[in-house]
């Protein structure tokens, strides 16, 4: 008989990323990592095809970007690091095992901050980070003949740089673990180091899950959650997790460790296999590859290379008194930070100018890069050009009105505000000669409108407005143009 | 240690070589040569010393980021008993 415990838990979250490296060339070896679309087994060479008495050698441009991520990451890099081998039969491990680092790493000891909307923020502790190599690509096919399985492999991403960063047990809910990766991925993505796209396969979760009653010390059996391919899937995967095991707590059972799969389709996770039967990886010093020794110097100046990184820049556009709204949005990403501050260079070193330019990013500029799903560094119109318009603006050569018009034009044609304003007669109307016919035009087919006016109903006013500045295109300077009627109607 | 004739059947398996009968029995006497070497290593005294994987005194040895050609398909298949679609075929894997 199972009773029912009311009992309130806590759920702890570790996440496992691994992300692959954007270097030209493999870790061990000089094969093309451009992969992508490729014929199988055309991106291979004996050393990632595990023939024997080849000789791995270690791409100093990976070391280099995993250094980088752990100096994002506020780790310690290691002044001795060594890589190891790690053996497991499977055949997407062509040399039969893996070249890892297992008690070396080169990374150690960091933390990430981040906050859920709404709600305090969080350090996330990062217990290491270490270098590794991606497996070869397995397809799963049906002898059509015998109705028998087969498995097809493709060598190419074998080798492939791989990093993993391991974090603290330190998550409290699924929308901290989701805050992190997208933390996490927004600071791979400054750096240059991966494209870090979740649903291509070049950043990749698993997470640990357990849960304990509130206010224990000692953490419950985890459980390793596997193929979730997207931020949401991780979401939703340890939301399902975090119920099924409260669940089977609850009704006095026991959570066995295992390793589940996360099911998209069906939103459930499913054993896959019991950690008993774990493999023995029988770790041992990689002998093919000397260690490495990374002096303070050579670190210091891959930590040269660093921009200023995501967390940073925010509180610098915060200073700027900017919101906290404003400031995330535009440091989502490096390009659009660096388009930013390139527009606040151009148009002053001043509080209205901080404020025009997140106006005119958050607003037209990001309007085009959701259209046409790219970031600020493709945009046709350089921040020069922007602060020019916003510039056209300020000194009232044209109407904020018309001014989006003509960054649409800027945006298609790559020309210049000036040119578009000059090319199409665009410029603003503020002289009263050139607005008082069109003023009094106006007033004169719209009686109903001016009787109301008459009557005391304000809003009439700005009726007319608009008529005006339609009649204009939206050239017409609203400030003269609203002054003109009030006197017009006044006489 | 002698390695017995199963031992070295069990080997052959693994790296998939094929033996006959003549060869496992001459490979049990080469391969327990060599292990008694290592018999050999083992009385050396370590007592107080690091472990270390490298005889060597090399560290930092790396290569640049840059890509050299890779083998064509067909050189890259060569070895491969079963071959479907310029993959390698094998049998189902299952984890």
């Amino acid at each position: 008989m199972t009773s029912t415990v009311a009992i309130d838990f806590e759920t702890v979250i570790g996440l496992e990323v691994h992300v692959q490296l954007m270097t030209k060339s493999k870790m061990f070896c000089g094969c093309s990592t451009e992969y992508s679309g490729a014929e199988p087994n055309t991106h291979v060479c004996p050393v990632c095809m595990g023939m024997p008495g080849v000789l791995p050698v270690i791409n100093e441009r990976a070391i280099e970007y995993i250094s980088m991520t752990g100096l994002a990451l506020n780790c310690e890099i290691a002044g001795f690091s060594k890589f190891d081998r790690k053996n497991y039969p499977y055949p997407d491990l062509m040399k039969g095992y893996q070249i890892s680092q297992y008690d070396l790493p080169i990374c150690q000891n960091g933390w990430l901050d981040i906050q859920v909307p709404g709600e305090e923020p969080r350090r996330i502790g990062i217990t290491r980070v270490h270098m590794e190599e991606d497996t070869a690509r397995l397809l799963h096919r049906v002898d059509a003949s015998t109705g028998e399985g087969y498995s097809l492999i493709d060598v190419n991403r074998s080798g492939t740089p791989l990093m993993e960063i391991v974090s603290e047990p330190d998550m409290r809910t699924p929308a901290e673990a989701r805050e992190y990766l997208v933390r996490l991925r927004q600071i791979l993505r400054y750096i240059g180091v991966s494209d870090a796209n979740m649903e291509e396969g070049n950043f990749r979760c698993d997470a640990n899950v357990s849960l304990r009653p509130f206010g224990a010390d000692a953490f419950g059996t985890k459980v390793e959650v596997k193929n979730m391919n997207s931020f949401r899937a991780v979401h939703d995967a340890l939301v399902f997790e975090q119920a099924r095991q409260a669940e089977v707590l609850r009704s006095g059972g026991t959570i066995p460790q295992e390793t589940r799969g996360w099911v998209d389709e069906r939103s459930v996770t499913v054993s896959q296999r019991s950690k008993e039967e774990a493999h023995d990886y029988r770790y041992f010093p990689e002998p093919d590859l000397p260690p490495l020794r990374l002096s303070r110097d050579w670190v210091a100046r891959v930590g040269a290379k660093l921009p200023e990184l995501p967390a940073k820049r925010k509180e610098r556009l915060l200073a700027l008194g900017l919101s906290e709204d404003e400031a995330v949005t535009l440091t989502e990403s490096r390009e659009r930070a660096e388009y930013y501050d390139a527009t606040h260079a151009a148009l002053g070193d001043t509080p209205r100018a901080a404020k025009l330019a997140a106006n005119w990013v958050l607003s037209e500029a990001l309007r085009w890069s959701n259209v046409n799903a790219k970031d600020l560094d493709a945009l046709p119109i350089g921040p020069g050009q922007l602060a020019e318009l916003i510039l056209m603006v300020e000194g009232k050569a044209i109407t904020s009105q018309v001014a989006k018009d003509v960054f649409e034009a800027m945006a298609a044609s790559g020309k210049g505000a000036q040119e578009i304003v000059d090319e199409q007669g665009l410029g603003a109307i503020s002289g009263a000669d050139e607005l008082t016919g069109i003023v009094r035009r106006v007033i004169a087919s719209n009686e109903k409108a001016v009787a109301d006016y008459r009557a005391g109903k304000e809003a009439s006013l700005k009726f007319l407005l608009g008529q005006v500045m339609r009649e204009t295109k939206g050239r017409a300077t609203p400030q003269v143009a609203q002054e003109l009627i009030a006197t017009e109607l006044a006489e | 240690m002698a390695l017995t004739t199963d031992d070295v059947r069990h080997i052959a398996r693994l790296a998939r070589v094929g033996l006959n009968e003549a060869d496992v029995e001459r490979y049990a006497a080469q391969l327990t040569v060599i292990l008694d070497h290592f018999d050999a290593l083992s009385r050396v005294p370590t007592e107080g010393l690091e472990p270390t994987a490298q005889p060597l005194p090399l560290f930092n040895v790396m290569r640049a980021d840059e890509v050299a050609p890779s083998l064509p398909q067909k050189v890259a298949l060569e070895n491969a008993p079963e071959v479907e679609d310029g993959y390698f075929r094998v049998r189902a894997v299952l984890e």
